[in-house]
């Protein structure tokens, strides 16, 4: 027999999740197993997916991060307002990203200064930037900006025949590879995983706690404007009202994902796993017809439940001696 | 005239219930209330302009006591799980529930009012215990136990109202969130029932002592021979109760119940209602009073912005900032740190009080033993 790590335990969970949901909608309907819909998910997905795999990095610290929907939109108007004001696109984005980093900086800053619980924090987040989203514009923008309109588009692949790749979903792709290469193998990752699992063992063993948690949220932040960004392509505007409760679907993401929200374990390649399940449940329910969208909340609040039992009994496990 | 009169006793009477709290620790969330108030007396007109009409009263004030009580009864619940070291994330989902059970019963089941408030009291008690199961029963993290409610119950609420907006006239069940009794919101008369009924709970029986152990030091209480899991069961079906209590004020101000929208990111003025009422979030020690009036704070504060015609959209700037402030002041570290800048006001202000006659400082301080 195989030796299993036990670690890994929560990711093969996911993945055979994932197959299952897959098999399931493939079996159901006939149109559901083909490249096109695999494209559509990454595609739709992929402003969520970005900003959870900056809520990993938080929950693998053993944090929270509830400003990512607000900060979603805080980006998305922010930029819509600055290509209106007549800014270059390249010149609104980094703006708008580094807003949202010092944003994280400045909330992992309170949280470690002050000892604030994080969950706090990111609530006041939360709030302020939504409020400061509704004071740039109190209603949406559209983009119409050449560079969305005309360059965008071509930037988009054809991978299989009927199934264009869209430019949201390498961007999606894109940060998930840079956010498991920062995770597994960067200095800066071993030291999220150890603070994650415990902080006074890592202040011992002579992690940088401060430098490191500040860092963390402000990649949060960073890859929640991200977020933000692939949002303004995904929807070619910008509304400070939309994307209310994001960052449920993507604490929601990095959960199924196999994610310990106690922090410390978890991978994110999981994390797209996660975007992916909720997408295709999402998606099985419209290819359904007669299903109402409220059966996705209460499947996503299933599978939760599910694997947050999973990773108790793990834990439970792994805690008893041998 | 007679406004002026009114003012006037109003503040004598506030400064008084100030002055007999000044040692206690909900001395603060009254002051800032306090301040909030004194604030609008000056620079918002009209606001403390309280007129009676056909036997009730109506005004800014009452507004702040009617509308916050959603907030309020929400609180006495959050305030009992946050003491127990916990967080419940879900009761704006359970106020969904509850309303949209209801309105269901009401409308399309012809029930009388009387069996369908029963009924979305029972269900809010049983997603509280669910809550509770999770939490005490399998050991796992109280946000993310909660999580699961929040996310999947406003499910479970469209599937009860089918996705529709129930609409409902019947007189009992719209009485709830807009009848008036003693010439007062009912509301107010709810919220101070449940408050007194909740203080006996928990003062006048050794529930609180248990739960403020528990909150303390889980594995010591439970050493100590207290049923510790018992103890945080019941606080998380407490919660469920009130959520649901609230639920059913809130489907009943706007007459109809909106499975979407009702108690949307309520729970978050709660957990806020309670940490301005001076209760920590790492649990222990609570103040339900002080959670009370937190909430009161936070409408008026809400109300405040609305007479002064900050849209209702930008609200939430301050709200963040007041959060953030409290909880500064709160954080040990912070008060730590600056110290120092206020030493050097102190260096003023105790001479100062040095220099006065004696027999007046003893005076002010009671409590003090004679010299």
């Amino acid at each position: 027999m195989i030796h299993l790590n036990p670690k890994y335990i929560p990711l093969l969970a996911t993945a055979a999740v994932l197959i299952a949901v897959f098999g399931t909608g493939s079996f159901l309907y006939p149109n559901f197993g083909t490249p096109r819909v695999i494209v559509n998910l990454l595609g739709d997905g992929a402003f969520v997916g970005v900003a959870a795999v900056g809520e990993s990095f938080v929950i693998l610290s053993g944090g929270i991060d509830l400003s990512v929907g607000s900060m979603v939109a805080f980006v998305g108007i922010l930029i819509a307002r600055l290509l209106q004001a007549g800014f270059d696109p390249f010149l609104a984005m980094g703006v708008a990203l580094g807003i949202g980093t010092a944003a994280g900086a400045i909330m992992g800053c309170l949280i470690y200064f002050f000892e604030m619980p994080p969950f706090l924090v990111t609530l006041a987040g939360l709030f302020c930037l939504r409020g400061l989203g509704f004071l740039i514009h109190p209603e949406s923008i559209g983009i119409d900006h050449p560079f969305y309109a005309e360059f965008l588009p071509q930037l988009s692949i054809l991978v299989a025949p009927k199934a264009v790749l869209p430019f949201t979903a390498i961007c999606f792709l894109a940060s998930v590879i840079a956010g498991t290469f920062v995770a597994g193998f960067t200095r800066f990752g071993r030291y999220v995983y150890a603070i994650g699992s415990s902080e006074s063992s890592a202040r011992l063993m002579g992690v940088p706690i401060g430098r490191t948690k500040i860092t963390t949220y402000a990649l949060a932040g960073f890859f929640s404007a991200c977020g933000g960004v692939v949002s303004t392509f995904y929807m070619q505007s910008g509304n400070p009202a939309s994307f209310v409760g994001l960052e449920l679907d993507a604490i929601a993401a990095v959960v199924i994902g196999g994610t310990l929200l106690t922090g410390g374990v978890g991978y994110i390649p999981g994390t797209l796993m996660g975007i992916l399940i909720l997408g295709l449940i999402q998606t099985i329910i419209t290819f359904n017809g007669t299903l109402n969208s409220w059966w996705t909340k209460i499947v996503i609040g299933a599978l939760l439940l599910i694997f947050i039992v999973l990773q108790r009994l793990i834990s439970r496990h792994a805690t008893q001696p041998a | 005239m007679i406004n002026w009169v009114s003012d006037l006793l109003f503040w004598l009477f506030f400064g008084a219930i100030l002055y007999s709290l000044r040692h206690q620790r909900i001395f603060w969330t009254v002051g800032a209330l306090g301040l909030l108030m004194l604030f609008n007396q000056f620079f918002t007109p009209g606001f403390f302009h309280v007129q009676l009409l056909d036997g009730h009263f109506y005004g800014s004030r009452i507004d702040v006591l009617n509308q916050g009580a959603k907030v309020m009864l929400l609180s006495l619940g959050m305030v009992l799980v946050i003491a127990t070291g916990g967080v419940d994330l879900s009761v704006g989902a359970v106020m969904a529930i509850s309303a949209a059970v209801s309105s269901r019963l009401l409308v399309t089941e012809h029930q009388p009012a009387g069996i369908a408030i029963a009924a979305a009291l029972l269900i809010s008690v049983v997603a509280g215990a669910w809550n509770g199961l999770l939490v005490a029963g399998f050991g796992i993290q109280p946000i993310i136990a909660t999580l699961v409610l929040m996310v999947a119950g406003r499910g479970v609420a469209q599937l009860v109202t089918e996705g529709q907006i129930i609409n409902f006239l019947d007189p009992t069940m719209v009485y709830l969130g807009n009848g008036h009794l003693f010439a007062l919101p009912f509301t107010v008369t709810l919220v101070l029932v449940m408050l007194i009924l909740t203080l006996f709970l928990v003062r006048r029986t050794a529930l609180g002592l248990f739960i403020e152990s528990v909150g303390d030091n889980y594995e010591a209480s439970r050493y100590s021979g207290i049923n510790a899991m018992q103890v945080k069961f019941l606080v998380y079906t407490f919660s469920g109760f009130c959520a649901g209590l609230a639920g059913l004020v809130a489907c009943s101000n706007i007459k109809s119940a909106d499975a979407n929208n009702i108690g949307l990111y309520l729970e978050l003025d709660a957990i806020l209602a309670v940490v301005v009422g001076g209760t920590s979030l790492v649990g222990g020690r609570f103040y339900l009073v002080g959670a009370v009036v937190g909430a009161l704070f936070i409408q008026a504060l809400t109300t405040t912005l609305y007479a002064r015609n900050v849209s209702s959209d930008v609200s939430p700037v301050p709200k963040a900032l007041v959060i953030i402030a409290v909880c500064l002041f709160e954080s040990d570290v912070f008060r730590a740190r600056m110290a120092p800048l206020f030493r050097p006001l102190g260096r003023i202000f105790k001479p100062l009080g040095s220099r006065l006659p004696r027999k007046l400082v003893t005076a002010l301080r009671h409590d003090s033993p004679e010299p």
